[in-house]
């Protein structure tokens, strides 16, 4: 059987313009808990790439540029 | 990241301790202290910089036992009396001994601990009988404190490696470990001559009510891999059926928390804002009137804040969203909720297994030791009662200590290759399919069929089609589950140890026939307590033909005795009526 791609909107968000994972930055991804975020091939920033959030704040807390911000995940929002 | 990666290494260590949050930091220290040329190994699953439940800190302790403020032995009698008697009280004594010295030693790690205007420890009663609670004012600091004392300390830390199953010897004797990383597949086998398991509680046992599989009360990261280990390792684990349950936020399913604003006169109310419960000290009585007054036609339940002065309120306030769960402050805003004016509604957590709070957890002796030589538990996993982080770190350090001595006296145990290259295979299944059903789905499904069948009040009848439909889950989850990358192959293995943590949950609570401990062990069926057949322990375990058993174990005899008068004083939690 084949795999859905069912969308679900995640609670981390970062700010690109702030991020500095392009420089070498790896601290949110480094810290992470439950290891939920990566950094894009694409763009060289942090995002979320797994949704599976403690929304326990230490991506946020370390971050070196104030660039991540933990929102509730919506579910029990 | 995340492509898997076929490779396997090998390191040698005098002591392997698994797990990085509280107690497993504290139990290398206190080793490598005890023997700086002892090679001692902390691996972890996250990062243990900001890994376990004090991940974010902790707001203060819930069982400091300090001098002029209460005594060991009045500690043991509560500890004893809050869990039904059912208490080797051994492991408690030498608790209540060691944690003001541990208090100590944190407080020189440069974490704060809250002082009167004389100088003394500023501890506050939320217990039934004495006062132990005692604030922590930088208590977001704690992990990072801990971690520099790591690193000074020269410890060796693996981070990002998932333990999967303990290695024993021919004789029965720890071995070692294997482990996986979690971000390229590749194993680690580590051979140890004494294994420390510090993995935490068994959080995502029960689904949230909010239905978001990470959204629980534990650390998420807490799958209960350390008492799946220590079953297949052949480890005795006591009281399983004494699960745990919380009060916390609803939805939030965080602690609101009753020790933070109880000693500022906070309280739990029904939806006429009046106290129902006599004592906000979490214990299985207090969760049964708890529960009993979500059920009625007064529930639900709030904590109750608005009647306190705004300063005392900005207090609480700061304390509740700077630590431990900053982010209740941001689920406060959403919902247009200040403390100041409405009360915030309550909950009840999903099920778990978690001594930091009830009485489960891998059996272990007053040294710390489980039933497997070589292998101790400390923390939330291991059964000593209502431990709390403070209890995990002075656990801990009993743990360091003795293994230390433990290994001068061992060589290591043999390995067993066939076992090694089995547990290969079995790791890397779900990485071998193309296709069939991803880890979050039987996720879902193992722990949505914990919440039907397994959430008390508890039914016979119903534990034994939890057990068909656990069953009909693991066939699944052995021959179709499929892992795409290293990252849904840690998710993978984290749901084997939910089903194992499942159907011990379930075989436990069928094999005591009574009702213990309130609402943790309220047996529909069974529903009073019986003190003739069921004083005693249950120790669950893996036999030889690996089928899993249970038998009972008397409780220790008392070291600090109990009068008969004193052995209810927790069954009366509900508040009389006014007359």
């Amino acid at each position: 059987m084949p795999l859905a791609q069912q969308p679900s909107s995640v609670p981390v968000v970062v700010d690109e313009g702030k991020c500095i994972a392009d420089k070498g930055c790896t601290v949110c991804v480094d810290v992470c808990p439950l290891d939920v975020l990566r950094i894009s091939d694409a763009t060289g920033k942090a995002f979320m790439k797994y949704d599976e959030c403690w929304y326990c704040m230490p991506c946020e807390a370390d971050c070196p540029t104030g660039a991540v911000t933990v929102n509730i995940p919506f579910l029990l929002r | 990241m995340d492509e898997i990666t076929e490779g396997t290494s090998q390191v040698d260590c005098d002591i392997l301790v698994i797990g990085g949050g509280t107690a497993g930091p504290m139990a290398a220290y206190r080793a490598k202290k005890k023997n700086p040329n002892a090679k001692v190994i902390l691996l972890e699953k996250a990062n243990v910089k900001r890994s376990g439940a004090i991940s974010m800190g902790m707001d203060g302790l819930n069982n400091a036992v300090i001098p002029g403020h209460s005594t060991p032995e009045q500690y043991v009698k509560e500890i004893t009396v809050a869990n039904d008697g059912i208490v080797d009280q051994a492991a408690v004594y030498k608790y209540a001994q060691n944690c003001y010295e541990i208090i100590q030693e944190l407080d020189g790690f440069g974490i704060r601990f809250q002082k009167d205007e004389n100088g003394d420890f500023d501890v506050k009663k939320v217990h039934h009988i004495g006062t132990y609670v005692l604030p922590m004012p930088n208590g977001d600091t704690v992990k990072k404190a801990l971690y520099r004392q790591l690193k000074r300390a020269r410890l060796l830390i693996s981070n990002r490696y998932m333990a999967t199953r303990l290695l024993t010897g021919k004789d029965g004797r720890i071995a070692g470990a294997i482990a996986v990383n979690t971000r390229n597949a590749e194993f680690l086998v580590v051979r140890a001559k004494a294994v420390i398991l510090c993995m935490g509680a068994a959080g995502r046992l029960g689904l949230p009510t909010s239905g978001y599989l990470f959204g629980t009360y534990e650390n998420a990261a807490n799958s209960g891999d350390g008492y799946a280990m220590a079953y297949h390792a052949g480890a005795g684990l006591a009281n399983l059926e004494c699960f745990q349950i919380n009060p916390l936020i609803k939805d939030y399913n965080g602690p609101a928390c009753a020790y933070v604003a109880g000693p500022f006169g906070g309280y739990t109310a029904n939806n006429e804002g009046m106290r129902f419960i006599e004592c906000d000290y979490w214990s299985g009585q207090m969760m049964q009137e708890f529960y009993n007054e979500l059920q009625s036609g007064k529930g639900p339940v709030f904590l109750k804040l608005n009647h306190l002065a705004d300063e005392t309120i900005g207090e609480i306030e700061t304390i509740l969203h700077e630590v431990e769960r900053p982010t209740r402050g941001r689920f406060q805003v959403n919902r247009n909720n200040d403390y100041r004016h409405g009360m915030i509604e309550m909950h009840i957590s999903e099920i778990g297994f978690c001594s930091g709070h009830s009485a489960s957890g891998v059996y272990v002796d007053d040294n710390a030791c489980t039933t497997v030589q070589g292998l101790y538990a400390a923390g939330d996993m291991a059964s000593v009662p209502h431990n709390y982080m403070l209890g995990a770190f002075t656990n801990g350090a009993v743990a360091g200590e003795h293994a230390i001595d433990y290994v001068n006296e061992v060589d290591f145990a043999d390995i067993d290759e066939d076992f090694i290259a089995a547990e290969k295979e079995r790791v890397l299944a779900p990485t071998k399919r193309d296709d069939g059903i991803p880890p979050n789905q039987v996720e879902y499904k193992t722990r949505r069929l914990v919440n039907d069948y397994l959430q008390p009040p508890k039914v016979t009848r119903k534990m034994q089609l939890a057990q068909d439909r656990f069953a009909e889950t693991r066939a699944v989850m052995e021959n179709e589950m499929v892992a795409r990358n290293a990252h849904e192959l840690m998710r993978s293995l984290e749901v084997s140890s939910i089903l194992d943590c499942a159907d011990m949950a379930a075989f436990a609570s069928l094999f005591r026939t009574e009702s213990r401990w309130g609402l943790y062990h309220n047996r529909a069926d069974f529903p009073e307590r019986d003190n003739e057949n069921w004083f005693c322990h249950s120790i669950l375990s893996k036999d030889d033909a690996g089928q899993m058993t249970i038998k009972k174990k008397d409780v220790d005899p008392y070291i600090i005795p109990i009068e008969d008068e004193e052995k209810d004083a927790y069954d009366k939690q509900r508040i009389k009526a006014q007359a």
